[in-house]
């Protein structure tokens, strides 16, 4: 026959400092508190960070000393927890999960036009790849082509900064456009995905 | 006295939280330091 400790017992043991008479305190009502839970939820993963959230609530409060043993504990922790389901509720309201089952899969209907890891991979690649060639041009035809793609500047505003007329800032773009070209061909750079 | 039974079962389902939360527990009590300075209660967990 296991003996049982009663509940204040291990909390004055605990409340001075003896960490196993909370291990004990826990095992006892582990399945009771957690099948309260559950029965609300109906959610496992739920059901356990509940009752995590609920204990360390309560050891918060036992160890600042807060607390007064008046025969209660269980229904303390049963309220700690029901507060705490309440919570999970009004989160969960405010920000409705949807988990996909195996009849129905919500992805199939909505699409995500972010980039997969691999073409992400790959992008950054070519942009790596892209900025060295650039870095290889004149320096004329390379401040051009910057200002032009990575800072969309029109070409009055490309003219106006490098003191040349338009038709010099236009011309300096096309050429660094066939040199990159150039050395793509020469040296067969693939820069596609 | 009328009894009432549950016709439904899974009403009923006994669940236990797994014990690798229950080392979680144990362990943040045994790290939670709790210091009263002056009227003002710091919390603080320690390795």
């Amino acid at each position: 026959m296991e003996l049982q400790i009663d509940d204040a017992v291990l909390v004055r043991d605990y409340m001075a400092g003896d960490e196993r008479a909370l291990e004990l305190l826990i095992n006892k009502h582990n399945q009771r508190l957690s099948s309260f839970i559950y029965s609300k939820v109906k959610d496992r993963e739920a059901t356990e960070d509940i009752f995590q959230d609920t204990f360390m609530k309560v050891i918060r409060t036992l160890k600042r000393g807060s607390y007064n043993e008046e025969g209660k504990f269980l229904s303390w922790v049963m309220r700690i927890a029901h507060n705490l389901i309440i919570d999970h509720f009004r989160r969960n309201k405010r920000m409705p999960k949807f988990q996909s089952n195996g009849d129905f899969n919500i992805f199939g209907v909505i699409s995500d036009d972010e980039l997969n890891v691999e073409c992400r991979l790959i992008k950054d690649q070519i942009d790596c790849d892209l900025g060295q060639l650039i870095e290889e041009l004149p320096e004329d035809q390379k401040k051009v082509l910057m200002m032009r793609i990575y800072k969309d500047m029109s070409f009055k505003e490309i003219a106006e900064n490098t003191g040349v007329s338009i038709n010099t800032a236009l011309g300096r773009m096309r050429y660094a456009l066939i040199n990159i070209r150039k050395v793509i061909e020469k040296h067969d750079i693939v820069l596609t995905n | 006295m009328e009894h009432i039974y549950i016709q439904d079962k899974t009403q009923c389902e006994l669940v236990k939280t797994r014990s690798n939360r229950i080392r979680f527990l144990l362990d943040y009590s045994k790290s939670l330091n709790i210091i009263d300075h002056q009227g003002v209660t710091f919390e603080s967990n320690l390795n």
